[in-house]
């Protein structure tokens, strides 16, 4: 898991607020909100930085927690919010929000 | 030839002018609309309205809203009307059954449309002035809304108990009362004041009173905000203005019983 790409989908509206990420969906409205952890690895989605990197150069070094933890956790994390079209995941890198994402999954 | 009248209905300084041939149709919007109806203001926008016949098989009279733009057109379909808006030309119609709630709902949605652009939104709340400033309450069916607004003290005027107009003005958010009301409450007083605060409504026996975070306050302000859209550039402006709204104005969560007195703890 350490080597998925990942990126933000499209028809999405964030914003950060007081350390959270609110996420507005534009297709249905559904809004979703990221605690500071999760921010973090929205915020790191450049569809080039490879989540074990993030977990490693952020979450360790900003926040007291194990890496296997961490990366558990925010492997969790990129699930789920892949399973809700909120982010888009490859084993390869991928181009920057908003554009062709082939062979991505959802 | 029948007559038509037209009906100019007046929410937050945004003037819609309501034209039917249906007579009927325009006692029911005149008597809907009452206090809000501005004959000698200049339209900003005007729909036709025809009305569907009753006997007339005319589709799924269930079938949920649906809003969706086209080539700078918004189309709108329920099951008791369809609508066509052109900001553009600032013309639109509906065609619909004979009730208030069709043009009611065509009215609501234009409005979200064009707040969405201008730091503004229709929220789930119901907003109340007194010293001439205006507190908005929210939350969802059954939090209270209706219920803080009926206990207001008698030198309040209640803007509306249940969707609230906010917008931007210069450096400040107003409120302005809105006729939007459901089956069984009156419209609001059209008037409009600078927002003090939100308040995020809960019962509780033992009042609660306390501040909001920034982001709790977007929370809440994005779960109750009226938005018909699947639009992301007005998504956008959506949440840029529910962020910059929590930044400018105070929120907390107010949890009540239904006791005149909670209106002391309301400044």
């Amino acid at each position: 898991m350490s080597d998925v790409f990942f990126t933000r989908a499209g028809k999405l509206a964030a914003r950060k607020v007081a350390g959270e990420v609110v996420i507005l969906r534009a297709d249905d409205s559904s809004l979703y909100v990221l605690n500071p952890v999760a921010a973090a690895v929205w915020e790191a989605a450049d569809g080039r930085t490879p989540l074990g990197a993030v977990v490693r150069d952020v979450i360790c070094r900003d926040y007291d927690v194990d890496p296997e933890t961490a990366l558990r956790d925010a492997s969790e994390f990129l699930a789920a919010l892949a399973a809700q079209g909120i982010l888009h995941t490859s084993e390869q890198p991928l181009p920057p929000a908003g554009q062709a994402l082939d062979g991505a999954r959802a | 030839m029948q007559a038509r009248t037209t009906v100019v209905v007046d929410v937050g300084d945004v003037p819609v002018a309501l034209s039917t041939g249906d007579p009927t149709l325009a006692a029911v919007l005149q008597q809907r609309f009452h206090r809000f109806l501005r004959p000698s203001a200049a339209p900003a926008f005007h729909f036709d309205i025809s009305v569907i016949p009753e006997d007339a098989e005319d589709g799924d009279r269930d079938e949920d809203l649906q809003v969706r733009s086209e080539g700078g057109l918004w189309r709108l379909r329920r099951g008791d009307f369809r609508a066509e808006w052109d900001p553009d030309t600032r013309r639109g119609w509906i065609h619909q059954r004979l009730s208030p709630y069709a043009a009611d709902s065509v009215l609501r949605i234009v409005h979200t449309l064009l707040l969405s652009r201008e730091r503004g939104f229709l929220l789930h709340a119901s907003s109340v002035v007194r010293n001439g400033r205006a507190f908005l309450f929210t939350g969802p069916s059954g939090a209270g809304k209706t219920t803080i607004a009926r206990l207001a003290p008698s030198d309040a005027v209640v803007l509306t108990d249940e969707i609230s107009y906010v917008r931007r003005v210069g450096d400040r958010y107003m409120a302005y009362g809105t006729p939007f009301a459901g089956e069984l409450s009156d419209s609001g007083e059209p008037i409009s004041a600078p927002v003090a605060a939100l308040f995020g409504l809960a019962w509780a026996a033992d009042p609660v009173h306390e501040p909001l975070a920034e982001g709790t306050a977007v929370q809440i302000l994005m779960r109750n905000i009226l938005f018909f859209a699947a639009d992301p550039a007005l998504s956008r402006h959506l949440l840029d203005t529910a962020c910059d709204f929590a930044g400018a104005v105070p929120a907390f969560r107010l949890a009540f019983a239904p006791d005149a007195r909670v209106w002391s703890t309301i400044q």
